[in-house]
């Protein structure tokens, strides 16, 4: 009963002010999703699809697909080949391979006027996220934009899930 | 941290009788109308083809067709995950059903689990030999020592589940959940609770480590014994990559066109999955009325379970004390055994669902339940109204006599479910048929 179980290991979960990332999915327009797939059965197509369908402009980033489009849109080997500005960088790669990816966008944080970083689901640096804050970025991890739009905006409860929200105000559409 | 929380416009977290009420349910968007309204409607138009698309991919969310998801229904979902604590909800058309889902979404034929034996005598039929003709194995155990579970899962080491009930029916039995949820954690397996006779207003089993938790909405959460009704809920807590024993959450689903659910949904892939699948290809949806219904039951349920819970503790102490009465069940009394545990797990008292044994036997127990005129004999527990019935010789009558009494309905074993009417009367009643 006392042995160490599988959980113990995990840091504790991450905790975000809902207003804090209402502001972020109001805010932003433009996302580049480092690691959209082309494949349709991904969940960072599924992200892609969704945001492009929520307004958001939408660039994919994938050195394995550059120059091909995914929904309509052209992909780019990295950040730094993306033009004009991005908004917010969401990453769909390994937590090992995210610390890379965000010492690239604070490299071109002030070229591309990236505001913030945002990783996906299980996707997590604790280090990587504190040299990105110390930049003045701001850093969302193991979350799903296209979940928390969904959970925030009202959609997601239409699937079961428990949004947290409490209104009897009328929801704007 | 800022002492935000002070503030009347910093973070709050709602109570539970305010979340019974308002979780879950807006005001509707279009209308403005205030009552959940009861979609009482199959299908949904979609904008285009390519919003068509989206949704049989999964890739946004939304309304296709009532059998996988319903307004009211999802109303209903989002205020059970709301109030048990957990992540999502996915409901079914009774408590069944909901099983179903549940162990459809976790196990593959040659599976198998490990249960209590201390359950409802219809899930003790469904996992004993119903679930066996799908492949799926349930080894029983005595719940009341946390060490059979963990003997069970070390003699079925390919266990992929463990299942209880809390508070069990029929018996007035109260399972030590803690020890019990680090037991199935360290086999790599969730705790699954039926928290029926419960509701989350006198017990949340995810704040003591379930990982699932089911229930039959047609008892204490409609309340008014008016609608059938089951719901699966998930912590959103469980890692069903870690073990390895989850491939169908965690691989490609050829039935959902090789969908990974866990990696695209994360905390609530569970439920999507059961939704997706389960419920898609075997259909046990709960209907919208059952729904509307359900929601208004559950914006009381604080209220009637703390009158229930009074009632029942009356009722007991009378029966104690009756000379007819062998012994009495309820683990709101002193004599119970499970009178700590009940402490511990059900401060706001352990449910109105208990067992007591006449020195009669059997005949005296079908005599008792012919004599009363306000408890109702019936099959039902949670309702309004107080219901009486000799399990012995109904709910547990396909049971042998040895399975009657390890499940606590024995021939002499009469239960109640106690309403919440006016003490007295249920008191009077009872004695008027003891007395006969």
């Amino acid at each position: 009963m006392t042995e160490p179980t599988l959980a113990d290991a995990a840091p504790p979960p991450l905790v975000y002010d809902d207003k804090l990332v209402a502001g972020i999915l109001k805010d932003v327009r433009t996302i580049a999703i480092v690691g959209a797939s082309p494949n349709w059965v991904r969940p960072s197509n599924f992200a892609m699809k969704y945001l492009l369908g929520k307004g958001y402009s939408v660039i994919p980033v994938n050195p394995g697909h550059a120059g091909k489009e995914i929904w309509d849109q052209m992909t780019y080997a990295e950040l730094g080949d993306v033009p004009g500005p991005i908004d917010m960088v969401d990453v769909f790669r390994a937590s090992k391979d995210a610390g890379g990816i965000i010492d690239r966008a604070i490299e071109l944080k002030d070229e591309k006027a990236i505001k913030v970083i945002w990783l996906q689901l299980g996707v997590r640096d604790d280090d990587a996220a504190a040299r990105a804050e110390a930049a003045g970025l701001t850093v969302i991890m193991d979350r799903c934009p296209k979940i928390e739009y969904g959970r925030l905006f009202g959609e997601l409860g239409w699937s079961g899930v428990n949004s947290g929200v409490i209104s009897s105000k009328r929801p704007k559409r | 941290m800022t002492d935000d929380s002070k503030k009347p416009d910093g973070p709050h977290e709602f109570g539970f009788e305010t979340r019974a009420i308002h979780a879950g349910a807006r005001p509707d968007a279009e209308t403005g109308a205030r009552v959940t309204p009861i979609h009482q409607n199959t299908s949904y138009v979609f904008e285009d083809a390519e919003h068509a698309a989206d949704l049989f991919n999964l890739q946004t969310f939304g309304f296709i067709y009532s059998r996988l998801t319903n307004p009211t229904v999802s109303v209903l979902e989002e205020r059970l995950a709301n109030l048990e604590g957990g992540r999502a909800a996915v409901c079914a058309s009774s408590g069944h059903a909901a099983q179903f889902l549940t162990f459809f979404t976790l196990l593959e034929p040659g599976d198998c689990f490990i249960a209590s034996k201390n359950l409802y005598g219809g899930s003790i039929t469904q996992f004993g030999h119903s679930f066996k003709r799908l492949g799926w194995d349930c080894h029983f155990v005595d719940p009341t020592d946390p060490e059979n579970f963990r003997q069970a899962l070390k003699d079925h080491p390919e266990a992929k589940g463990v299942f209880l009930e809390a508070l069990a029916n029929p018996g007035g039995l109260i399972v030590d959940l803690e020890p019990v949820a680090e037991v199935a954690h360290e086999a790599g397996v969730p705790l699954i609770v039926d928290n029926t006779l419960a509701t989350p207003y006198l017990l949340r089993p995810f704040e003591w480590g379930a990982d699932i938790v089911v229930h039959s909405t047609t008892k204490f959460l409609s309340g008014h014994a008016n609608s059938m009704g089951g719901a699966v809920i998930e912590s959103g807590k469980f890692d069903w990559a870690a073990s390895g024993k989850f491939p169908g959450m965690c691989t490609p689903d050829p039935a959902y066109h090789g969908l990974t659910f866990y990696e695209t949904f994360g905390d609530f892939g569970f439920t999507m999955k059961a939704r997706a699948v389960a419920l898609r290809d075997f259909g046990p949806s709960m209907a919208p009325m059952n729904a509307f219904l359900t929601i208004t039951g559950t914006e009381t349920l604080g209220l009637r379970m703390d009158r229930h819970v009074q009632n029942a503790q009356k009722v007991a102490e009378f029966l104690e004390s009756h000379p007819a009465v062998a012994w009495v069940s309820y683990a709101g009394l002193k004599s119970s055994p499970f009178h700590d545990l009940a402490k511990k797990y059900l401060p706001k008292g352990p449910g109105s669902v208990f067992t007591f044994g006449l020195k009669g036997g059997y005949e005296a127990g079908i005599k008792c339940v012919e004599t009363v005129e306000l408890f109702s004999h019936l099959a039902n527990v949670g309702d309004t109204r107080s219901l009486i019935i000799h399990p012995a010789s109904t709910t547990h009558r396909q049971l042998t006599e040895d399975q009657q009494i390890a499940a606590g309905a024995g021939p002499d074993v009469v239960r109640l479910s106690i309403g919440i009417e006016t003490a007295d009367d249920l008191i009077r009643d009872l004695e008027k048929a003891l007395n006969a």
